[in-house]
């Protein structure tokens, strides 16, 4: 379905953001999922949380590896270069992507096959370098491009659509960045907006490796009962430990939250988190107590959501590497190559 | 008893333990001559191992400047218990043992058509230093010391290397110029005239320099503006990662602010450093990998990725023995076929062959802007015999006026003007289409890169004439690859000659060796040094020239002789291989025997003295 093109007309009612652009110049192409994916709740709240933050759309790359979830990048910001990469291998040509061009907001669509099977591996690394870059999982706990294989995310006891038990422990792909050193850990559910979108606002935003680990059911092979990652089930036993709201810089906090218990978090970029917390005792700075939290939970089979962790100080892999300032992509000759008469004092010194 | 008597014209051999410390006294031995001006060639042959096994280094003295390695052993230094045997075994008859004679050998143990050569060295340590460390690392400077005096090695040469080695260090180079002069007085005193090797000063190294491969190809890559470094530990590349690290730090950090012009990540698997090289090229950052075999047998997947979305990518492969972990601390040529057909389906890759460090300093640069140019996978095929041996070389150069070649690149202005942008739409003709970087506009040249199948405006489609209409074109790209990479050194005979010869990479200094040692023999043969993939038309000129062409390689099953079938439309009845495979770098004794014997039975006449073979 993919030639078949959106038609450009559009009401000319329709809002604009800062930088004149309606929420439909950053959509992509007609999605070629199945009706009532996840996944294409998630493409809404990436479409909805870039025009709000008013990112310019050709100034973000989106990556993926592949998979149903992989193919989805063709279906957002269609004035972004994409990058539909091999299976599991996402991670490092973002790292690569990244280090080329800093100026550039990185934004990575996985899935659960494609980062808990096959790419774990690259997942764990990218996590522990602090890559910045948004990692969004669109998880389902199943192969749904193969037609019903669990993954690796599938829970211990879960029913397949042809009547098959996991046997096999899970992956939680969320305890497992807080473990590795990930400095923005969220979890989300594909039908909740309301939490998604602004996730996804303050992952972009923040300076490290941000994920946000989304269970979005499979409509075709996992959203039957006895599965624990359809829509009913993940709406059962959804526990949020917190509401949040974003402002992409300091000075623009003007809206008094009020409600609930709230706290603010500023990070590097000057960006201000506003968490309200369903959870009186939580605080999302904390990685340890985050963890504890998540296992509690996790043993009572109940899904833990929101922004459950979050460095405000963190650093990313170019700090590490201490590069300079301008994208490594635009230096020229000039900058990279020392010379003939630098080579000639080489040649010297091995004589 | 006959004796070898040799003047710039021998090859030592040291046998020691891994870790004893010996290295850098070996390397201090075979400088010296160089700063007499005499020519050598040294290989370290190392076990994959960082303490207590057998390692030896071989010094081949040449004031000819036959830089291959030759074969057999004029002199052992042999300080390795371990493999004294198979040590001893290797000495030309008439030539020369150096060995510890402090414990008492049986004379059983040695060869009585051998020169023996006994020196107390352990017991000179013991009485001299009380320090263990001390005792073992001044025995490798004692020995060096008693063998310059034995050999007439100018001592103002070892000690001006000694000075420039402890430079800033002023602790330790009295006592190490103490420990030679020890060496030195105890061979002047008690071994006079027992060695019959000797080094006279001589005016043939000129202004060449000594380096190993992969520190020049790594300077290659810094000269030719790889911004971008993946790669992963692994010998006998781990060196050329290690060392771009090290030049970056002193010539690509910018002076203002201290920050770093260059990135390098040392990835956590190969699949890992070859999908960054891919997400930097894609991204407009010059970029590379090292690695060996078992890293590209890794690497697969995503070089053909970057084949069929047509990345830019550099790879350089410092070829080790194979398959499997095979032999890591070995040479050969045996991942030509593994690279040119890197991935599943239907691919094709450019591969550069270089000869010695100077061409791995070249090739690297050039990889980098073919890389950009033709936007696809272009390897670099070194190996540990280049990439891990300091080798004498001509200077590097580079000409100021040369400029990267970022290849073709739709910028925003010409976006801006309405160019029309397909990313795969040949538009000149030569199957090589126009990129933009991401980020460049915000409503034109944007576009999805993906390993699908896809039409000329990077629409995915599942059409078979779009498929074919893409590889049609990727092989049109390639044949304008053929202008592009380095062409073939042709060695003209002195004479007319029947045969020819084709070598790569690493065999070229002992072919050159042996080239001339054949036309001593009055066997006269043409060689031609192919030094890229894909061939030029004039490598099957060359073969239908010549009633038989001899395909010298280092691998078991002749890749390139495979390569040459495949791709140049040459029958393999008129090639005849000449492999050599044990993983020790070829000789010029090897391919001599082997080119005039087959020669000689291929001559249906007898051969006579003046005619050409």
């Amino acid at each position: 379905m993919t030639y078949l093109a959106k038609p450009r007309l559009h009401h000319p009612a329709l809002p604009v953001n800062k930088l004149g652009y309606t929420r439909r110049d950053y959509e992509g192409k007609v999605s070629t999922l199945c009706a009532g994916c996840g996944h294409d709740s998630i493409s809404a709240a990436i479409i909805q949380a870039c025009w709000e933050l008013d990112l310019e759309p050709h100034r973000l790359a989106k990556l993926s590896g592949i998979g149903c979830s992989s193919k989805t990048p063709d279906y957002f910001l269609g004035n972004s270069h994409g990058f539909n990469a091999v299976h599991g291998r996402m991670p490092s040509v973002a790292t690569g992507a990244n280090l080329a061009n800093r100026d550039l907001v990185y934004l990575g669509v996985s899935g659960d096959g494609d980062s808990a099977s096959i790419g774990i591996g690259q997942f764990a690394h990218v996590m522990r370098r602090g890559l910045n870059m948004t990692y969004i999982v669109e998880n389902n706990g199943v192969y749904g491009l193969t037609k019903g294989q669990f993954s690796a995310t599938a829970d211990r006891g879960s029913k397949s659509k042809r009547g098959a038990v996991n046997a096999d422990s899970p992956i939680d792909l969320v305890s497992l960045a807080l473990q590795l050193g990930a400095t923005f850990v969220a979890r989300s559910f594909s039908g909740d907006k309301r939490q998604l979108v602004p996730l996804i606002k303050a992952a972009l935003a923040h300076r490290g490796a941000a994920l946000i680990d989304v269970i979005s059911p499979c409509v075709a092979f996992n959203n039957h009962a006895g599965s624990t990652k359809s829509y009913d089930y993940v709406r059962e036993h959804n526990t949020a430990v917190n509401r949040l709201d974003f402002w992409p810089s300091r000075d623009a906090i003007t809206v008094n939250y009020g409600e609930g218990e709230a706290i603010d978090v500023l990070q590097h970029d000057g960006s201000v988190l506003r968490l309200c917390k369903t959870h009186a005792e939580y605080d999302p700075t904390e990685r340890l107590a985050a963890m504890d939290l998540i296992a509690r939970h996790q043993a009572k089979g109940e899904l833990l959501t929101g922004l459950l962790y979050l460095d405000p100080g963190a650093e990313d892999l170019h700090q590490h590497l201490n590069t300079v300032a301008v994208p490594l992509n635009s230096l020229g000759t000039a900058d990279l190559c020392p010379g003939s008469q630098i080579l000639e004092r080489i040649n010297a010194s091995l004589r | 008893m006959k004796r070898i008597e040799a003047v710039n014209d021998f090859v030592v051999k040291f046998a020691n333990i891994n870790g004893s410390g010996s290295a850098s006294a070996n390397e201090l031995f075979a400088k010296s001559f160089m700063r007499m001006g005499i020519p050598v060639s040294p290989r370290n042959i190392f076990p994959s191992n960082i303490q207590g096994l057998p390692t030896w280094y071989e010094v081949r003295v040449t004031e000819k400047g036959h830089l291959g390695r030759r074969g057999g052993v004029d002199l052992m230094v042999a300080m390795n218990p371990q493999t004294w045997n198979s040590d001893l075994e290797e000495i030309e008859p008439g030539g020369y043992l150096f060995y510890d004679n402090t414990r008492s050998i049986p004379a059983s143990r040695f060869r009585d058509n051998i020169n023996v050569i006994g020196m107390p060295l352990t017991e000179i340590c013991n009485s001299t230093y009380t320090d263990a460390r001390e005792r073992q690392l001044f025995k490798n400077i004692i020995y060096v010391g008693a063998l310059s005096a034995m050999m007439d090695i100018d001592p103002e040469a070892i000690a001006e290397l000694i000075g420039e080695q402890y430079r800033g260090k002023e602790k330790l180079l009295k006592p190490n110029l103490n420990a030679l002069q020890m060496g030195r007085n105890y061979a002047q005193e008690k071994l006079t005239g027992q060695l019959g090797l000797k080094a006279r000063r001589a005016d043939a190294v000129g202004d060449r320099i000594f380096i190993d491969g992969n520190s020049a190809a790594a300077l290659g890559c810094v000269y030719g503006g790889a911004t971008v470094c993946a790669w992963y530990p692994l010998t006998p590349s781990s060196s050329l990662a290690e060392a771009f690290q090290r030049y970056c730090s002193r010539l690509r950090v910018d002076k203002e602010t201290g920050r770093n012009k260059f990135a390098i990540v040392q990835a956590e698997d190969e699949l890992a450093s070859i999908g960054m090289v891919v997400g930097a090229g894609w991204n407009g950052a010059r970029a590379f990998t090292a690695t060996s075999g078992p890293g590209i047998s890794l690497m697969q997947e995503f070089i053909g990725l970057a084949y069929f979305a047509e990345v830019p990518a550099t790879i350089i492969d410092v070829q080790r023995g194979g398959p499997s972990t095979g032999m890591p601390t070995r040479t050969q040529q045996s991942d030509v076929l593994c690279c040119a057909y890197a991935s599943h389906g239907d691919t094709k890759h450019v591969l550069l062959f270089p000869e010695d460090p100077a061409e791995c300093f070249e090739f690297a640069a050039a990889a980098l802007d073919l890389a950009d140019r033709l936007q696809t996978p272009v390897f670099v095929m070194s190996d540990l015999d280049i990439g891990m041996n300091q080798r004498l070389c001509r200077p590097l150069q580079w000409d100021d006026s040369r400029a990267h070649d970022r290849g073709k690149v739709m910028i925003r202005e010409e976006l801006e003007a309405g160019c029309e942008f397909g990313r795969y739409l040949d538009v000149d003709g030569d199957g090589i289409t126009y990129r933009t970087y991401p980020g460049t506009h915000s409503t034109r040249g944007s576009y999805f890169t993906r390993g699908t199948t896809k039409d000329r405006y990077a629409r995915y489609s599942e059409q078979g004439p779009d498929y074919i209409d893409n590889v049609q074109r990727l092989l049109k790209k390639f044949e304008t690859a053929k202008s592009l990479v380095p062409r073939p050194v042709l060695t003209p005979s002195r004479r007319p000659a029947r045969f020819g010869v084709i070598h790569y990479g690493s065999t070229g200094p002992a072919m050159h060796e042996a080239l001339e040692a054949l036309a001593e023999m009055n066997v006269h043969v043409n060689a031609l040094r192919v030094r890229a993939f894909p061939f030029q038309d004039e490598i099957a000129e060359f073969v239908a020239a010549h009633s038989k062409v001899f395909v010298i390689e280092q691998n078991r099953d002749a890749q390139l002789k495979s390569l040459l079938v495949n791709e140049a439309g040459i029958g393999p009845a008129n090639l005849i291989s000449l492999l050599h495979y044990d993983g020790t770098p070829i000789t010029a004794r090897f391919i001599t025997r082997e080119i005039s014997q087959i020669a000689a039975a291929l001559n249906v006449r007898p051969i006579k003295k003046d005619k050409a073979a």
